[in-house]
């Protein structure tokens, strides 16, 4: 037993619980005291993951069920602070639609909670488990409102979607499992690499674990779920679906297929490389069509996950692993930069809504420019972002993960290369188009907007950041490369 | 903060303190801190040719700093004998913008001008980075503020207009964002331009690299076949969108060919030369053709600018010393010539709300002053000797010859064209009788007015009848870097 590595888990544990008894006994209509305890509940948590990374350890712990290492901090104290911000920006939203209950702030604290198990997972079991808690946290969330029928609709295909996808996943854990007999990581590993498995078995399980986390990154052909969900679901949960979890995505991706199985990298990188043009293409082209703002940013999200998910695919390139670790942390970098991007997005679709008005459609932010010009200016930004358009920090994102692919010097994937950036022309001109409908349009919708002080100072900040990161993207960048590189040294 | 640096940001910085703290109920304070801001950030600039050592092609007043240290990206600013000019040149342009803003904008002033002085900013940046990346996030981040422009100010086809605009741009720019990574692979890490002018490069690799910088830089130049946003986008953008656009957007690609294609990829250049001189040809003559029969003012000018960008990418591939520094010389003079098109026309159209020539007729008889003004420009858009437009053509038309007798010949039928379709114009416009009521009731140019195309005629005249204060500044960096490009670069 090493508890020391499982402190920040514990914590978050012990104050869900605390939190759901405590709330029982709240009256205030904007459940100040249980807000303001997750909220502190969080900061603590994130404020141990970076004291964590910084400490720089590889720690095992749990007869080596979990490990502790920069990678999983540096991802940890983004996801809660995703929470924190996920939180603050949902919170009018809810009250208004009689969703801030105190299973808001529980279901949500539960949520970190598997990811944060996800995040630091030693174990085929552990990833299965983390991703369960987090997954059941999220479909009820998704259901919440229910006496909302579209909600409900998303929340029952999220489960049975979701269910299937745990499956997969499982019944392909279970052929490593009965490959290499140990469902360690590290052990899996060693397993593989010595030669002796057979690898039609590894082959065939792998295309499970592949596809069940295709669908926990929503990349085509495992993407219907995610434009359903993103628009079935009351904005503030669609905020937090689409924050934290994409960043315990990323990690149960890096943890099983780069830490346990890179030993079949040749086949999964392959398989990669299909998901994510599948994504790019279909995601960008869906994406054009759309006329609902959230399905809009559910598309976008499928296109930019298989962006992402390029910083993969140089894994093994001429038989060396060279690019390798450049290529994770740019995919990591990116995935980071995007959840904060996104967030922000969903932020202002929520600074739109009011008591008994959804601003879901895109045409809800008809001349926003002239009702806000400040909130407009926000937006723009994070969609320049989101187009990977200079000066923000999504322009560097792409080109972290392009820089990986481009610099194997072998002409596959410089193709790709070339594919992914025409993917991306096609992604801007939907994001310009929103820019387009809140600068160019005249507004529709006159009403004031009414947001606590909170929330314009976090929006600002949000939007700062995006702008901050774009300018000096260095140092994030250097973190991400770091981490990544501690634990493939490991 | 070095003096490149101060070019740089301080229009930005004033841009965005009047994004924040503006209001459509002080406009008049917004015009003239945007103006004074518009006047340091050119005020700036001028020690850079003062100080400037004509002697040595090296980069001079350079800033070199760690940008992002994972990709070795780096804040590194300098500019050479060709680059120097368009500084000053994008500084003045907004100068004279900004006055033409002042009362033709009537509705959200202070972002106007917030995104002009931020445009300013960037595209001075793009003129002194020295590192590919830093180059790359100035020259894409130019699109923000122009679609914003064309957008938001433009006329009725607007939306289409910045869509085409920001899209096709897009597109080329993207590939070069590829070609760029390719370098810093191949230059084991850097992504400083003058290192990578100094790499050597196996023929299909410049192949590649040169056809990916041509699709950025083509488009932006624009030249034929990937012209035709252009005349889309000038008659829907407001007065000062277009005069910024033909004046200095429009010079980012052809500077894009002397800072990447040429020194980096020379092998290339020298074997697709034909390819870039056979379509500047046609972008003269047939371009040259299709503004004859245009029927909007800015459409023609649009053309007319398409058909100059011509001789300067001709100019270009000739790979000599006159054609080169008359390139550069016919870049700067189309930068004033065409500003000061766009500017006339954009004063007719405050007043009529049109630019169709058919609207007008007869306008010096009320408008005497303003059509002086026309006419001298009218004279220097058709390379009229004594004005900017001569110099640069006639040194590119002196180097064709040299190179090819029937190609000189072919470059020198523009001057018939572009003497055509300018006078043409200029006479159903301006001369003869008062074409209807609303013409008759024109009233002259305001001081205002007179103000800014009198600065620009005093620097097309000064670029026509003494040239050689240009020439001086950029004649050693033209040198080397012909020298350079004549070196085999195939190891």
């Amino acid at each position: 037993m090493n508890w020391l590595a499982i402190y920040p888990e514990i914590v978050l544990l012990a104050m869900a619980c605390v939190i759901a008894i405590v709330d029982l006994f709240v009256l205030h209509p904007l459940r100040t005291p249980t807000y303001l305890l997750s909220q502190a509940t969080l900061a603590v948590v994130a404020a141990m993951h970076i004291a964590y990374f910084q400490g720089g350890d590889t720690v095992y712990g749990m007869q080596r069920m979990v490990v502790t290492d920069p990678l999983g901090h540096l991802l940890g104290f983004f996801a809660a602070v995703a929470v924190m911000v996920t939180l603050a920006y949902s919170r009018a939203y809810a009250a208004e639609r009689e969703m801030l209950k105190g299973e808001l702030f529980t279901l949500s604290l539960f949520s970190l909670l598997g990811i944060s198990v996800m995040l630091s997972a030693n174990n085929f079991l552990m990833v299965y488990l983390g991703l369960e808690l987090m997954s059941l946290s999220l479909y009820a969330l998704v259901a919440l409102r229910r006496d909302h029928p579209p909600a409900t609709e998303a929340a029952m295909k999220y489960f049975v979607l979701g269910a299937l996808a745990s499956g997969f996943l499982l019944y392909g854990l279970s052929m490593m499992y009965g490959a290499t007999g140990s469902l360690d990581i590290p052990e899996v590993f060693k397993a593989i690499a010595s030669g002796r498995i057979n690898r039609s078995v590894l082959a065939f399980g792998l295309v499970f674990v592949v596809a069940g986390l295709g669908f926990k990154l929503g990349a085509v052909p495992f993407h219907m779920w995610v434009p359903d969900v993103y628009q079935g679901a009351p904005t503030a949960v669609t905020l937090l679906v689409a924050g934290a979890p994409k960043l315990a995505a990323f990690a149960i991706t890096f943890r099983v297929l780069v830490e346990g199985l890179s030993g079949l990298a040749l086949d999964w990188q392959q398989m990669l490389v299909v998901l994510s043009v599948g994504s790019m293409a279909i995601g960008n082209l869906a994406a054009i069509a759309q006329t609902n703002l959230k399905r809009m940013l559910a598309y976008s999200t499928i296109a930019q996950m298989g962006f992402m998910l390029l910083g993969f695919t140089p894994t093994v390139v001429s038989s060396n692993t060279y690019s390798a670790a450049n290529g994770y942390s740019s995919a990591m970098f990116y995935v980071i930069t995007y959840v904060f991007t996104t967030l922000g997005t969903f932020g202002i679709v929520l600074l739109l809504s009011r008591r008994g008005h959804e601003a879901e459609r895109i045409d809800d932010l008809k001349g926003l420019a002239q009702r806000s010009p400040w909130y407009a200016g926000v937006m723009a930004i994070f969609m320049f972002s989101l187009a990977g358009i200079p000066p923000t920090v999504g322009f560097y994102a792409k080109l972290a993960v392009l820089q990986a692919i481009v610099t194997t010097n072998v002409v596959g994937y410089i193709v790709l290369a070339v594919a992914a950036v025409l993917f991306s022309l096609i992604g801007a001109y939907y994001y310009i188009r929103v820019v387009k409908i809140m600068y160019f349009d005249e507004p529709v919708d006159r009403a004031a907007i009414v947001a606590s002080r909170e929330v314009r100072t976090l929006l600002s900040l949000n939007g700062a950041a995006v702008l901050l990161f774009g300018i000096l993207p260095g140092g994030l960048m250097a973190l991400c490369a770091q981490a990544v590189v501690r634990a493939l040294a490991t | 903060m070095g003096l490149l640096s101060l070019a740089v940001w301080l229009p930005i910085a004033s841009g965005i303190v009047l994004l924040a703290l503006g209001r459509d109920g002080s406009a008049g304070a917004v015009r003239w801190v945007a103006l004074l801001a518009a006047l340091a950030s050119f005020l700036v600039t001028l020690p850079l040719i003062k100080g400037f050592d004509a002697g040595t092609a090296a980069m001079q007043f350079q800033e070199n700093l760690a940008w992002i240290d994972r990709f070795n990206v780096r804040y590194h600013l300098g500019v050479d004998g060709i680059s120097v000019w368009f500084v000053l040149l994008t500084a003045f342009i907004t100068l004279v913008v900004v006055i033409a803003g002042w009362e033709a904008i009537t509705y959200r002033l202070n972002q106007y001008m917030a995104a002009l002085l931020i445009l300013s900013g960037l595209m001075v940046g793009v003129f002194c980075a020295l590192d590919g990346l830093l180059f790359y996030v100035f020259f894409e981040a130019t699109l923000i503020p122009m679609y914003i422009i064309v957008g938001v100010w433009g006329g009725p086809n607007r939306i289409y207009a910045a869509f085409k605009f920001f899209l096709y741009t897009l597109s080329g720019s993207l590939l070069m964002l590829v070609a760029l990574i390719y370098l810093y692979y191949k230059s084991g890490g850097s992504f400083d331009i003058l290192v990578w002018h100094a790499l050597p490069l196996a023929l299909p690799t410049q192949t590649l690299l040169f056809f990916a910088f041509f699709a950025a830089f083509a488009v932006k130049v624009p030249m034929w076949p990937v012209h035709t946003w252009l005349p889309d986008v000038h008659p829907e953008a407001p007065t000062g969108g277009s005069a910024v656009l033909a004046a200095i957007m429009l010079k980012l690609g052809a500077y894009g060919f002397l800072r990447f294609s040429l020194p980096i990829t020379p092998d290339a250049s020298r074997q697709w030369a034909w390819l870039v001189i056979a379509l500047s040809v046609i972008a003269v003559i047939y371009i040259g053709l299709v503004a004859l029969v245009q029927k909007d003012m800015k459409k023609l000018v649009a053309y007319s600018s398409i058909a100059h960008m011509g001789f300067v990418t001709l100019g270009f591939f000739l790979f000599s010393e006159l054609g080169l520094a008359g390139g550069i010389v016919q870049m700067i003079s189309h930068g004033f010539v065409s500003a000061a098109m766009f500017l006339c026309i954009g004063v007719l159209y405050d007043r009529m709300h049109s630019h169709e020539i058919a609207s007008f007729g007869g306008v010096v008889n009320t408008m005497p002053t303003y059509t002086a003004l026309v006419v001298f420009f009218a004279m220097a858009n058709c390379g009229l000797p004594g004005t900017a437009g001569f110099v640069g053509e006639w040194m590119v038309i002196l180097a064709s010859v040299k190179a090819n007798f029937w190609l000189g010949a072919l470059a020198a039928t523009a001057l018939v064209l572009g003497a055509a379709y300018t006078l043409w114009m200029v006479k159903r416009v301006y001369f003869g009788a008062i074409a209807n009521e609303q013409v008759r009731k024109l009233v002259d140019a305001s001081r205002r007015e007179v103000l800014m195309l009198a600065l620009l005629a005093l620097a097309v005249l000064w670029l026509g009848v003494y040239p050689k204060p240009f020439t001086d500044v950029m004649q050693t960096s033209v040198t080397e870097l012909l020298r350079h490009v004549a070196v085999s670069k195939i190891n």
